[in-house]
């Protein structure tokens, strides 16, 4: 297959399992294009691309406008703190006035679920879902198993584990179905309040004990506390949630195997991991940062090849 | 469909060795000089190339690269289908080298455009040389010749040039193939 079966990356939902395989093929392209001494590439000159971020970002956002940039796209950025959104304008009404500015693919991070749906139904233009609330986060998914598949060379019949915060995350949901598609088994482990009900439904294995979820797996993806988006207490206290679900080095140790440490980021140290866990080897949490930014190069590429003249 | 045979293997071996010597003739020892197949089909005659220089002529240490130029091109869009990409691979680096670009077929020369492009993203070289193992007259959109010519043909527009190689294709051979 040589063309993506879908004209907007909304979520992983929406993608098939070649989908994916041809994003990563594309990524490995890219990713030696930006281990070059001249790190950029023309193809996407006549492309302009507006990043519309409606929540905070800085890792999604930085890696989304360096992908454009090696990409040689016009980008134009937009960061909702500084916008008329704060005068009331509505969403449609947002970006239809920057898309008759000529714009042909919006990035887009936005608070509400399915924000990115709703506005690929409204608007002419090529739509990338960077994080729609507590939804999906498709580009980090797809980069966290590009991330597998580079350290252990496959992601098909890998164990996986999601430890943390999974009621608020984005990154666990995308990913499960990124997982999922491509073959492996996954588990996710937190304290019982931050595990959605019924997500047994999706077919994923539920533990509350950290110590067997990580004897069991051969990659766990800690996740952070979002405290930004608790309304409630989930959790007596900060210390209490390190003893329980915190990985520190001595608890990796006394695994029985050497297991592979992701983390999306932002890192809370001394949190979800201690920061030895965090700089040592078996954590690949800096490839997934360069990774990153190949894997959305690629999203980019295939959707703007897609975009007619 | 109809398709007419321009070179045999045997032909195709002889014109190889004559290449290769015109590119000692020039290069000597290749001790500044890297060879750059274009990828996808031109990867196929460098690797020959390659193998005619270091077995038959003894000259050791031929530096071999192959460029994708897909990321270049300037069809992005304008087609149907979307640019797949090939692998590059250039383990060195090309700064003040002498590159000989080697492909199977020029035709319009947009390929070679995009490789020009392309390369500079690796250094800055001494010199570009191009060599080609079928050359297609008064077909150019750009202003491209080779340095180096397997053999000159004149094919009309609706003709396609195909050439077979033994690792890919079982047989050396190169068709004129009437669309």
């Amino acid at each position: 297959m040589s063309e993506l079966s879908v004209n907007h990356l909304l979520g992983i939902k929406y993608l098939k399992e070649e989908d994916i395989q041809l994003i990563f093929e594309t990524a490995d392209h890219f990713k030696e294009v930006i281990n070059r001494p001249i790190k950029k590439v023309p193809s996407l000159r006549d492309i302009t691309i507006a990043n519309l971020f409606f929540e905070n970002s800085t890792r999604t956002k930085l890696s989304f406008e360096l992908a454009e940039k090696r990409l040689s796209a016009d980008v134009i950025n937009f960061s909702s703190a500084q916008s008329s959104v704060k005068k009331g304008e509505s969403l449609i009404d947002t970006v239809n006035n920057i898309l008759s500015m000529k714009v042909d693919m919006v990035v887009m991070r936005h608070p509400n679920p399915g924000a990115g749906v709703f506005l690929s139904k409204h608007v002419n233009a090529s739509i990338v879902n960077a994080g729609d609330g507590a939804h999906e986060h498709p580009t980090q998914a797809l980069l966290d198993s590009y991330s597998i598949r580079e350290r252990l060379g496959d992601v098909k019949g890998k164990k996986v584990v999601i430890v943390g915060d999974i009621l608020h995350s984005r990154v666990a949901l995308s990913n499960i179905y990124a997982l999922q598609l491509q073959g492996a088994q996954v588990m996710v482990c937190g304290p019982k309040t931050l595990i959605p009900k019924y997500i047994d439904k999706l077919g994923v294995k539920v533990e509350t004990n950290l110590r067997k979820a990580l004897n069991w797996c051969d990659v766990a993806n800690m996740l952070r506390v979002q405290n930004e988006r608790m309304d409630i207490s989930y959790f007596p206290s900060t210390r209490e949630y390190t003893q329980q679900f915190g990985v520190s080095k001595d608890l990796l140790n006394s695994l029985d195997k050497e297991i592979t440490i992701m983390h999306p980021g932002p890192i809370n140290r001394g949190v979800e991991i201690t920061s030895d866990v965090a700089d040592s080897k078996q954590s690949i949490i800096l490839d997934q940062v360069q990774n990153g930014v190949a894997v959305r190069m690629a999203v980019i590429y295939l959707l703007a090849s897609k975009i007619k003249q | 469909m109809s398709q007419k045979v321009l070179l045999n293997a045997k032909e195709v071996n002889i014109i190889l060795h004559r290449l290769a010597c015109q590119l000692i003739e020039k290069h000597n020892d290749f001790s500044n000089t890297v060879l750059i197949g274009l990828q996808p089909r031109g990867v196929f005659l460098a690797d020959r190339l390659a193998k005619i220089l270091e077995e038959d002529y003894k000259i050791k240490n031929i530096q071999l690269g192959h460029l994708d130029i897909t990321f270049y091109r300037d069809d992005f869009r304008r087609g149907e289908k979307t640019l797949e990409a090939n692998t590059t691979k250039i383990n060195f680096i090309v700064e003040d080298k002498n590159i000989v670009f080697i492909d199977d077929v020029l035709y319009t020369g947009r390929s070679i455009r995009a490789a020009l492009t392309a390369i500079q993203s690796f250094g800055r070289p001494n010199e570009i040389e191009l060599l080609t193992l079928i050359d297609r007259r008064f077909s150019r959109h750009l202003p491209i010749q080779p340095d180096y010519r397997g053999r000159q043909v004149d094919v009309i527009n609706n003709e396609k040039v195909k050439v077979n190689w033994k690792e890919h294709d079982n047989e050396d051979s190169v068709y004129l193939i009437e669309k």
